[in-house]
């Protein structure tokens, strides 16, 4: 089985860290195959970026992204730029105050994560805030990998804020919100792989 | 001033770039000089280096050039060190001639190419695979060259340490020819424990420094001299200039035939010992791809799904492109009907393959800026049966 992912922002958001985390949570300590890449060069700074994750249960060949099977969006251009390649019933998730959907998407998920973080007191957790969202509603990996990837990966400095951020994404629930898919309990995504996604190509 | 040391081998998994594998794979090999300047796509060895030498009780030196560079990584072997550059398409053109002199003086050393779009400044940050025939070639004069080819991070750790112990063992530059997509690319790396990483020895004179008939550059029988160090009290001299047992140029017709005979022996009779390869469904394979570094990544899902179309495909993977694996062709040839070749550039390991093999040799070719995705390469697997 193989899932890909596609992180997306602007520069300062953070969404490398928040691939590396995942990846690293999915190679390292849920018995996964991971391979993470990174848009490099002069369109990396400013405007759109992205960074990509491959997960899969066995090793990976091809490892760049092509259809991802998720997409997160933290900035309106980044949605508009990636949403087109995105795989037929792939999931989508957005920050719901910097994304606006185009009126003719399809089923999503949705987190206030920058607002989130604002509340915690750090703008800059907004990224965790969105990993712990998007662990939970995709089911990728489990919460405790990307805890234990958090622990083994941040100075102690920072260790509790984060963790406090990827809780409140991960405990963050959309419902009676606009957004369409209704949410699953915590308890019953965690560790499976989302019913939503495509089969292995 | 105390310093805490860190350790040099980070035993345990790790979810690491390739470039900083090269770093860990260094460090863990016993590396403990770097002199380079950084150039994308291999800074991240640099920069990490930068950070971990000086804790492991290493030098780290940002060169004024990759001249300088490749020099002073001579010069840190020469002094005893285990000495490693880094660098991408116009710096590794600029080391060719220090590569020669570390050749010509038998000089250990390690040096990564992280290729990149070429020629000239080309593309600073895509990926390229056109530096193969100069790793091979690109020094003026005669010699033979070890030049292994990471397809993951983990390659490019293990590799590194294979490096530098081969390097040692024969006294020669060993090139680590990676690409941009590998060197940028994130998965699980394993560093084994310190006592279960490979360690060769480099050869060692048996008799002291106070033995007035010795000649430092005078062979044993597996054609390679035991290396003394400067400053150890030999009678040592290093030159580029065609010299004797004594080291001391000699500038005669006989005299360069002997050494240079003797240099390029010294892994051509040993090549079958150094090549390294990997296979995956070549069993009863009819098409066999030939494919390296990223490409191979992409030719190994092509292979996947041309046997789910039911054409029989397998992949040969040279992880040593010099020496190249050319018997191995040679004796895939005795059973196959073609091969396929593709590389991001356009056409180079491709005219090895074609001297050891009168079946047809496809090329898959671009001249790079992307990583090659599988499809053309299985546009040319059908090809290639007909």
């Amino acid at each position: 089985m193989r899932q890909e992912i596609r992180l997306a922002g602007y520069g300062g958001q953070g969404i490398v860290l928040a691939g590396q985390l995942l990846g690293k949570a999915a190679a390292l300590y849920d018995g996964k195959e991971a391979v993470f890449t990174q848009s490099y060069g002069p369109e990396a700074r400013g405007g759109a970026s992205s960074a990509d994750l491959v997960i899969a249960s066995g090793p990976v060949d091809y490892p760049l992204v092509t259809r991802p099977d998720f997409l997160v969006a933290m900035f309106q251009e980044a949605y508009e730029r990636y949403r087109p390649d995105m795989a037929e019933g792939g999931l989508l998730v957005i920050d719901s105050d910097l994304v606006k959907p185009w009126p003719e998407e399809g089923p999503y998920r949705r987190i206030p994560a920058t607002r989130l973080a604002e509340g915690l007191g750090k703008k800059i957790v907004a990224n965790v805030v969105m990993l712990g969202f998007f662990t939970r509603v995709s089911g990728l990996v489990p919460r405790e990998a990307v805890e234990t990837a958090l622990r083994s990966s941040l100075a102690p400095r920072l260790l509790e804020l984060n963790l406090r951020a990827f809780a409140a994404g991960y405990e963050y629930s959309s419902e009676g919100g606009s957004a369409p898919l209704p949410m699953p309990p915590p308890e019953a995504c965690a560790g499976k792989a989302s019913a939503r996604t495509s089969p292995e190509r | 001033m105390t310093v805490a040391r860190a350790d040099a081998v980070l035993t345990g998994q790790h979810f690491f770039l390739g470039d900083h594998a090269f770093a860990e794979g260094a460090l863990a090999a016993g590396c403990r000089f770097f002199g380079g300047y950084p150039i994308t796509p291999s800074t991240e060895v640099a920069e990490r280096l930068a950070r971990r030498l000086p804790e492991v009780g290493g030098i780290f030196v940002q060169m004024e050039d990759e001249l300088a560079s490749m020099a002073a990584i001579v010069g840190a072997s020469v002094a005893g060190a285990r000495a490693m550059t880094a660098t991408s398409g116009p710096g590794f053109s600029l080391m060719m001639e220090n590569l020669g002199l570390a050749a010509m003086m038998e000089v250990p050393c390690v040096v990564v190419n992280v290729q990149r779009g070429g020629p000239s400044t080309g593309l600073p940050t895509l990926v390229g695979q056109a530096d193969v025939m100069q790793a091979r070639w690109g020094s003026h004069g005669d010699y033979e060259i070890v030049a292994y080819s990471p397809a993951s991070p983990q390659e490019c750790f293990d590799l590194t340490v294979k490096a530098f112990n081969t390097a040692d063992q024969f006294r020669i530059p060993v090139l680590l020819m990676a690409d941009e997509v590998v060197a940028h690319m994130t998965e699980r790396v394993t560093i084994p424990p310190p006592e279960a990483i490979p360690h060769v020895e480099r050869k060692r004179p048996g008799q002291g420094p106070g033995d007035n008939g010795f000649l430092p550059f005078k062979a044993d029988d597996d054609l390679i001299p035991p290396m003394v160090h400067a400053g150890e009290g030999y009678r040592v001299h290093f030159t580029g200039l065609t010299h004797d047992e004594r080291g001391y140029p000699v500038l005669t017709g006989p005299a360069h035939d002997r050494l240079v005979r003797r240099l390029v022996d010294k892994i051509r009779l040993k090549a079958w010992q150094i090549v390294e390869y990997e296979e995956y469904r070549v069993e009863d394979a009819r098409v066999v791809v030939i494919a390296y570094g990223s490409t191979a990544r992409s030719a190994r899902r092509a292979v996947t799904l041309a046997r789910e179309q039911g054409i029989p495909a397998g992949l040969l993977r040279p992880i040593t492109l010099w020496p190249f694996p050319g018997e191995r062709v040679r004796k895939l040839a005795e059973r196959v009907s073609a091969f396929v070749v593709p590389e991001l550039n356009l056409g180079q390991l491709s005219r090895e393959v074609e001297r050891f093999t009168s079946l047809p040799v496809l090329g898959v070719n671009h001249a790079g800026g992307a990583m090659m995705p599988p499809e053309p390469i299985l546009d040319v697997i059908r090809e290639a049966r007909g």
